[in-house]
């Protein structure tokens, strides 16, 4: 086994015992790299290659001088008997989205192509000032719009490590694609409607969607502001606990930063789950989608060993001292999709508006013409189809009259949205959850093309993530095993605001229950050549 | 709510947001707008004058959760000629754009 397919906490503990250097772990982390990714995404790619078709294409941009003058440090801090950190030595990766000092910043968009970070975001700088080096920026979709990492403007756009035929999943695609594939133990994503708990299903990782305000925002390129939320990707819960722990807190330059203590994510994470209240609804069995001809609304189950999946993993945690509460009415989880379609493009498209070829970024070349022209240029050549669409669908529910119909009934949803996990987790209500478990999403990792073009139906795929973004509460999506397709499938985890310990200690107890089942022994196909 | 993106609409919108298209481009993503139209549509089935309070964001904060106001003062940038340095066209410190255009507002 390679040292990046270690632990994060047993690699920085490692380390900080002087039992591994990091500039070690870090060869290890560059040659998994150079076994498996194969070439960047770029804007000029040229023809896919057979070869393309064979790696993962994780990365935008790798930064590995950099990382080796942070893992040297990382040493010299150990040598001097200094405290290196939580996360010392530990290679993790970073969505795109996310500023770094000195380090292009894209987006995984043309209009974002050269700009290089002036700052860097909090999230980052605390992951950094904890030890963590920084191998490079991940692929994603373009501006986070997206939910297979198709809609890039950099190409090759990432593939599945567990079938390089299938996506990896979006937004945070190149994120899950790395972690699943020994890149690196960890990586930074965020998570609007799914776009970190989505890809990590499909990529057989685990992936947190923290309560929206536990993790700062600043140096995150917006997406939709009321929704986005940075999150940790990991290989095992712990990890993921441990990255939270060294990412979240206040911070003076996001407002909706919240001042709440930060607990330590990792004491107590093992202490079971007997007497856990933890709820299954028949809401999240199913998934409803509008006909593409009649617009009517087609409910149907979920593909049975999706559900399967799911009433296993009850019974496992059953078994471990659990309490199952079942139909746990979540009615209005139907209307997560709709809402979403109107606030996060009413939001996208306030925030869309600042890339205007003036300030930074792309800029078209010699309009010739005036100041709008180059407006007009500029965007029709920066950016791509996706945001374009966001964009004309956040003005067309804004204006007038329309912003009633549409705006004000997706705020309502998003309160009714609301109110059912409020009841849910009420600790004087019927159902008293402490956790609600669902699946993480409606199918495993679908191929590549099959939906890409259908903004509608792609949509959809985030329909069980999506809720939990419009109540704010945390979300993790832990492995619950594999499909008939040899595909990962994953398990979500919903708990009350600022909950995130209840659900890794479920989450643990989870993995510890399954530590030994067969399908915990498969590993992505594109290990097999490494190994 | 039976309201769809027609053709007029959809250049109104393009203009607004500062775009251009060529009529390909322009009508796949009309018709693509027009089905998420349909998925919208299932908001309609939300009565407007129910009792519930319209939020900006799912989470409430609380005083002890919302972090106190900044004190309103400036605080320089260690280095803005990296920011500058970002813009297309500069010169003397100044962002160079195109002759700005004039039009009479409705």
């Amino acid at each position: 086994m390679s040292l990046t397919d270690q632990s994060a906490f047993d690699i920085a503990h490692k380390i900080q015992r002087g039992e591994l250097a990091a500039v070690d772990v870090l060869d290890a982390a560059l040659e998994r790299i150079a076994a498996v990714d194969g070439r960047p995404g770029a804007l000029d790619y040229g023809p896919l290659t057979q070869e393309d078709q064979t790696k993962v294409h994780a990365f935008i941009t790798l930064t590995a001088d950099r990382a080796r003058q942070k893992a040297e440090r990382v040493d010299a801090r150990i040598s001097s008997g200094e405290d290196a950190g939580a996360l010392a030595g530990v290679p993790i990766t970073i969505k795109d989205l996310f500023c770094l000092k000195g380090v292009p910043t894209t987006a995984a968009s043309r209009i974002l192509s050269n700009f290089v970070a002036p700052y860097t975001a909090t999230a980052i700088e605390r992951l950094e000032d904890a030890g963590a080096v920084v191998l490079g920026k991940v692929n994603m979709d373009e501006f986070a719009y997206g939910s297979s990492n198709e809609s890039s403007a950099f190409k090759p756009t990432t593939r599945n490590p567990w079938d390089l035929t299938r996506v990896p999943g979006g937004s945070s695609g190149g994120s899950a694609a790395a972690v699943a594939s020994g890149q690196g133990c960890l990586s930074v994503g965020t998570d609007t409607g799914g776009s970190i708990r989505q890809p990590a299903a499909y990529c057989g990782v685990v992936g947190l969607k923290p309560t929206y305000g536990r993790i700062s925002r600043y140096g995150v390129i917006a997406f939709a502001s009321s929704l986005d939320c940075p999150g940790p990707l990991a290989r095992n819960v712990r990890d993921a606990a441990l990255m939270l722990s060294v990412m979240a807190g206040a911070d003076t330059r996001d407002s909706t930063a919240v001042r709440l203590p930060v607990p330590d994510y990792l004491a107590g994470i093992d202490r079971g789950v007997k007497g856990m209240r933890i709820g299954l609804s028949k809401d999240y069995l199913q998934i409803s989608y509008p006909d593409p001809d009649t617009g009517e609304t087609i409910m149907e189950d979920l593909p049975a060993e999706i559900r399967n999946m799911t009433l296993r993993a009850a019974e496992t945690l059953a078994a471990e001292g659990a309490e199952i509460v079942e139909n746990v009415p979540m009615p209005n989880s139907i209307y997560g999709i709709p809402a979403y379609f109107v606030i996060s493009r009413v939001e996208a498209s306030s925030n869309l508006h600042r890339f205007d070829g003036v300030k930074y970024g792309y800029r078209a070349r010699a309009s010739g013409g005036d100041l709008a022209e180059l407006y007009r240029l500029t965007r029709a050549e920066g950016f791509g189809l996706e945001p374009k669409l966001r964009v004309l669908m956040g003005m067309y529910m804004s204006g007038g009259q329309l912003s009633l119909q549409y705006f004000q009934r997706a705020l309502q949803a998003r309160s009714m949205i609301r109110a059912d996990f409020e009841t849910a987790f009420d600790p004087d209500g019927p159902y008293r959850l402490d956790v609600l478990l669902t699946p993480t999403a409606p199918t495993p990792a679908f191929k590549m093309g099959d939906f890409y073009g259908d903004s509608t139906l792609m949509q959809y795929s985030d329909q069980l993530t999506v809720s939990a973004n419009h109540a704010g509460v945390p979300a993790l999506s832990i492995p619950g095993g594999l499909s008939a397709e040899g595909l990962p499938m994953g398990l979500q985890l919903i708990g009350p605001d600022f909950a995130e310990a209840t659900l890794f200690r479920a989450g643990y107890a989870f993995e510890q229950a399954t530590a030994d089942a067969d399908w915990r022994a498969v590993k992505p196909c594109v290990l097999a050549e490494v190994e | 709510m039976r309201d769809e993106i027609s053709p007029e609409i959809f250049a109104k919108l393009a203009d607004l947001a500062a775009f251009r298209f060529n009529p390909e481009e322009a009508e796949y993503l009309r018709m693509e707008l027009n089905q998420q139209l349909k998925a919208i549509r299932q908001l309609e089935t939300l009565a407007l004058d129910v009792d519930v309070p319209l939020v900006p964001r799912g989470v409430t904060y609380t005083a002890e959760s919302r972090p106190p106001l900044r004190p309103d003062v400036w605080v320089p940038f260690e280095n803005p000629e990296e920011i500058l340095n970002q813009a297309p066209e500069v010169e003397d410190g100044y962002l160079i754009v195109p002759d700005i255009p004039h039009r009479e507002l409705d």
